[in-house]
Order: structure tokens, then sequence, then C-alpha cells
């Protein structure tokens, strides 16, 4: 639906061209170096952007922006299940209960919720189960942010093994969604809508392309941001419109819910040997430490591109670091219902079910690294763009549209940029430029009067060189 | 294809700065993933020994279609006995590194392990080169 023709890749997030200035911020912050300036305009090189939403961050213009469905598109089904993500209950207030937002929810066009951190909970259970098996492979990394999971095929391809290939919450609650729709109604599941309510834009294009599972079981992805504001204002003006519908909603626990904050997603798997890591630029160091065998003492990697984890999306309404405390008091608060979760007959049931939560796809290597299919060709074109980044002043700064000197000489060697989109080249070659015209211009036939001042010269055969006459036109 | 890139004794906030760049080369020029493993594994472990031991170094890497090739050449105080330091577990790094999590004596069975060929020279007070050869396929 949202698939532009011959894209190779889906993405969500877009450039809006006449809000962009061509400044360099979004190049010289994006992960992968996905993006140019060309033109007075950004250019994302879609394989290897990976929809972090680092970029829409950055944007000084609004610029950049995630394309995502709308509620309007409810109206293309006969049955819409809603997927919270977890995130959207930091969003509101202090002290509103989840199972307030879900019957929400339900108010504004759903028929039916599935909670997120519910399938969360047995998601946490499934893993811990994983990394407790013996495993060649130390340490695992976690599938459930997919800005992550593209990171890895795009620049770390040699670790593509160590991503758990346990399904995501998202496509856990998917699944429940669609046995519980099932159970209720006797629908056609593609008269049955499937919403993920997500914080971000890496969500919206795993849902569309999906990684590790072949079927896809979502339709699509609404950003909490659109949801948010009916949400706050069916709970603040209709409280007993909802409270009529609350008691059919069965949310997930506290260590579910805590999966919207960085730290939570190992909370909830339980175990010590495990770190967590946030923001996409330390999730790179720790890959870069992984690769280098440097952390095979650790089991489990919940690593979250977002600065806070999932609460700090880019589709999120409320500052992350509120809305990182209020999910804290929210899972504490909810901390008990984990028994009243793992007792659910379909919680049960897929628990059971050894492959249940498991890929069904292997996740394949998206390299981009590589300067040529032939090895010999590529070898010679490292050497060339050795020879030009020497040559290049080095100070990174993005005037070329390329996000640093290097990058510059990588695409010079490709085939795409020139060495003169250097400003300080350019400039140094307007300058000899502008010497060696000022040497052609001294050089003014004799003729015309102007002769330089040379000392007579006598060659071998005794002939003597246009003498130069003291110049009295000065 | 010839680099070269200097590691400084001592500067562990810089350690692993040249194994990356390594990596990164191999990848540009479309080494089988695996090899870019082995070769940056075994190329980090050698730059470690130079941050925990040695003054200042020069790594080089060296590369055809064929191999890969990593000197690692210091100036530090050598390998007193290579036999001994090739055991694994055996290490005479200091325990503040050891706190810090390196100096478990696997660095060097670790380089051997990932490079089809490996060899020492060292001179007491002089300085350690390590010559790491890997099959570029």
């Amino acid at each position: 639906m949202l698939k532009v023709d011959n894209q190779q890749y889906f993405h969500s997030v877009h450039l809006m061209e006449d809000k962009c200035k061509g400044c360099v911020n979004c190049i010289k912050r994006c992960p992968t170096e996905a993006i140019r300036v060309r033109d007075g305009k950004a250019h994302i090189i879609e394989a290897r952007c990976i929809d972090c939403g680092e970029c829409v961050r950055i944007c000084p213009n609004q610029a950049k922006i995630v394309v995502a469905d709308t509620l309007n598109e409810l109206n293309g089904y006969k049955y819409n299940v809603a997927l919270p993500a977890p995130a959207i209950y930091g969003q509101l207030r202090e002290g509103i209960d989840p199972r307030l937002v879900m019957a929400a929810l339900l108010s504004i066009g759903f028929d039916h919720v599935v909670d997120v951190a519910f399938a969360a909970d047995l998601v946490g259970k499934k893993i811990r189960e994983a990394i407790s098996a013996p495993s060649e492979i130390r340490p695992f990394i976690s599938s459930a942010c997919p800005a992550v999971v593209r990171l890895v095929q795009v620049r770390f391809p040699n670790l593509i093994e160590h991503i758990l290939p346990v399904l995501s919450p998202m496509r856990a609650a998917a699944n429940i969604a669609r046995n519980q729709v099932a159970e209720k109604t006797s629908l056609d599941l593609k008269d049955v809508g499937v919403w993920f309510i997500s914080p971000c834009p890496g969500k919206v294009s795993a849902i569309n392309e999906p990684a590790g599972t072949g079927e896809n079981t979502i339709s699509g992805a609404i950003p909490i941001a659109e949801v948010y504001p009916l949400i706050r204002e069916k709970i603040n003006h209709c409280p007993e419109e909802l409270d009529r519908i609350v008691a059919d909603s069965k949310p997930g626990s506290g260590l579910g819910l805590g999966w919207a904050r960085s730290g939570g997603e190992n909370q909830s798997i339980g175990g010590s040997r495990q770190i967590a890591v946030d923001g996409i630029h330390s999730v790179i160091q720790i890959l870069e430490d992984v690769e280098r065998g440097k952390l095979s003492d650790i089991d489990y990697i919940e690593a979250q591109a977002c600065v806070g984890g999932c609460v700090g999306g880019v589709l999120t309404v409320e500052n992350s670091f509120i809305t990182r405390r209020r999910v804290r008091i929210l899972a504490t608060e909810s901390a008990d219902r984990l028994d009243g979760v793992l007792r659910d007959k379909i919680a049960c049931e897929a628990l059971e079910n050894e492959d249940w939560f498991r890929h069904d796809k292997p996740i394949e290597p998206r390299p981009t690294l590589k300067l040529d299919d032939d090895m010999a060709t590529a070898i010679r074109k490292m050497e060339q763009m050795e020879k030009i980044v020497e040559d290049l002043p080095g100070l990174d700064c993005g005037s070329c549209g390329a996000p640093n000197c290097r990058a510059l000489a990588e695409d010079v060697v490709r085939g795409l940029a020139n060495e003169m989109d250097c400003i300080f080249k350019l400039r140094e070659k307007v300058r000899q430029l502008a010497v060696e015209m000022m040497e052609l211009a001294e050089k003014a036939p004799p003729a015309m009067g102007h002769v330089e001042k040379k000392a007579e010269i006598e060659n071998a055969i005794g002939e003597h060189s246009a003498k130069a006459e003291p110049d009295t036109n000065k | 294809m010839h680099f070269v890139f200097e590691v400084q004794g001592g500067d562990f906030n810089k350690a692993g700065d040249a194994s990356s760049k390594v990596k990164k080369i191999l990848q540009q020029i479309g080494s089988d993933s695996a090899v870019v493993r082995r070769v940056a594994v075994a190329c980090y472990e050698a730059e470690m020994n130079v941050v925990i031991h040695a003054h200042h170094a020069f790594v080089t890497l060296d590369a055809d279609i064929n191999q890969v090739m990593i000197v690692v050449e210091d100036e530090g105080p050598g390998i007193e006995d290579i036999e001994m330091a090739m055991t694994p577990g055996f290490s005479t790094a200091p325990d503040y590194v050891r706190e810090m999590g390196f100096g478990a004596g696997m660095g060097l069975p670790n380089m051997k392990n990932c490079s089809s060929q490996m060899e020492i020279t060292s001179r007491r007070g002089v300085g350690t080169t390590v010559r790491m050869v890997f099959d570029n396929a």
C-alpha cells in the first residue's frame, strides 16, 4: 500500500522536498551514512536506511516525515483490532490505568484490543527459555527493535546469527489477535484489520517488510501521536462510557508493560548476564564489541534504537524522560498481574507450542559496504579511495553533501560524486587557475608593449633575445 | 593494498580503532563475512596486547584476493617466553588491566586459532612483531 513502485526496500521515513533546505544536519546524524545532499535536497540511499528516525528527530525544518497509516484505513475492514505498544501508557497523565486506554481505543473505532504488553509477558518467558538452552552463540541480540535488526542486516551482517529468532511482542500480539478473533467471530481473516499503535517508524517498516516471519499478520501501523488526542479526549470527557467497556480488556502485567522503556525487556526476562543499550549510536558501539568477540560472557543484549527505549520513539508525544518514570510506576503497580496473564487460555496454548514464538524465516543480510562485486576491482577502488582521502582536508564539514571526507571519497570511487564537490578542493583549484591566469597575463606578446624585464641573453650562436627596455609606462 | 595504522600503548579509549578500520576495509573489498570476523577478532586481540603491554605499534594490513596479512610491530618490553605466552590462560597483564576485564591470557591462543598462520618474533627490551596470515576466500 505505501510501497512506491520500483523501490527496493520499504521505508516509512520520507522527505518533504519543499521543506528541505539542504542543510547537513541529517547526513551527519545518520548512523548508516544513508543520506546525501544533492541539488540542495537531502536524498536517502534506500538500501542503507534503517528507519531509525534519527533524521526525523534532528531535522530543523521538519522536512523528514514518517509515512504511516491513519484511522481512515479502518473503514476498509469489517472488524478492527488495535495492538497498542506499551509506550502508549506512559503518554497519559499519572494514575490512568492501562485498561482505560484499551477501553478508549475501543471507543474510537476499534472492535477488539490485544495489549502488546500481554504478548511481551509471554515473549519474555520464551526468551528466557531460549537463552537458557546451550548454544555456541553468545551474546544473543533482541529482535524486538526493528531498527536494530535492520542495522545488523546492513552494517553488521556477521552478527545476524546472534539475533534471537523469537518473535517480537508486536508479532506475537498479532498472532494472539488472530486466534481471539477466530474464536469470537466467524469472520474471514481478510476482513479483519490488525493495527499496531506504533511509537516509531521502525515498526511501520517492519510491518510492511517483516524480518524473520514469512506471513504478514499485521495490516498496518498507526502512530501513537495520531490516536493520543482522541484517547485523551475520551478519558477526560467520557469516563462513564469507558467504565462500561473496561472489563472486556486483558492488559499485560507490569513486566510486559516495562518493555516500553530501556531495561524493561531484561527485567521481564530475568537473569543477570544481560545488558540493555539504548540510542542507535550506543548500539553501534556495543555491536562493534560483539564483533570483536568481547562480550561472550553476556547472554542477551536488549538493544533499542531510541534513547530511553520505545518511549523515546519519534511517533510519541510526551518527553521520554517523563514517560519513562510513568512506565516505571505503572509497571510496579501492575506487577502482580503476571499470573493472570499466564493462566489465559490462548497464552497457555501458545506457550506450550514449541514453534509458536519462533521465527519461521531466516533474517537475510543486506550488506551495503562492498565497493564492487569483483574483489580485484574493489581492492583497486579501495586504494584509489585512500589516495583521495589523503588529499581531502579531513574537516568532515559536509558541504559536499556527504557526511564526511571518507564518505565523499567512497562516493567518488563509486562514480557518484566528484572530488571537486569538496569546497576546499574547489577553492584550491580556483586559486591555482587564478595564478596560472596571472602568469599568462604577464606573458602578453612584446608587440603590445608590456614586456617582462629580463636581462639580455646571448644564445650559443650569438643571437640576442629581445632586450627588455626599462618599463617607462609605470 | 597496503594500510598502516598506529596504536598507542596504554590508550584504552582508542583501543579497537585499528581493528575496526581493518574490518571495514575488508567489508568494503567484499571479503567473506567469516574471514572478516576472524581477522577482526585476531587484530583486536593483537591491538589489545599493544595497549596493555607495549609503548607503541604499527598495524599493517596487506590484502589481495588470495590472502590477508596483518603485521603488528611494537616497541615494548618484548615477550620473555613465547611458548609460555601461547599457553591459554597464561598472562602477565597487571591487576588494573584484569580489573578492566582484559588480560585473561587468551589473546595469543585466540589469534592463533583465528589465523591460518602466525609467527611471533620478539626481542627483550626492544619489541615484538606478530605476523598473521588469513586466507581471503
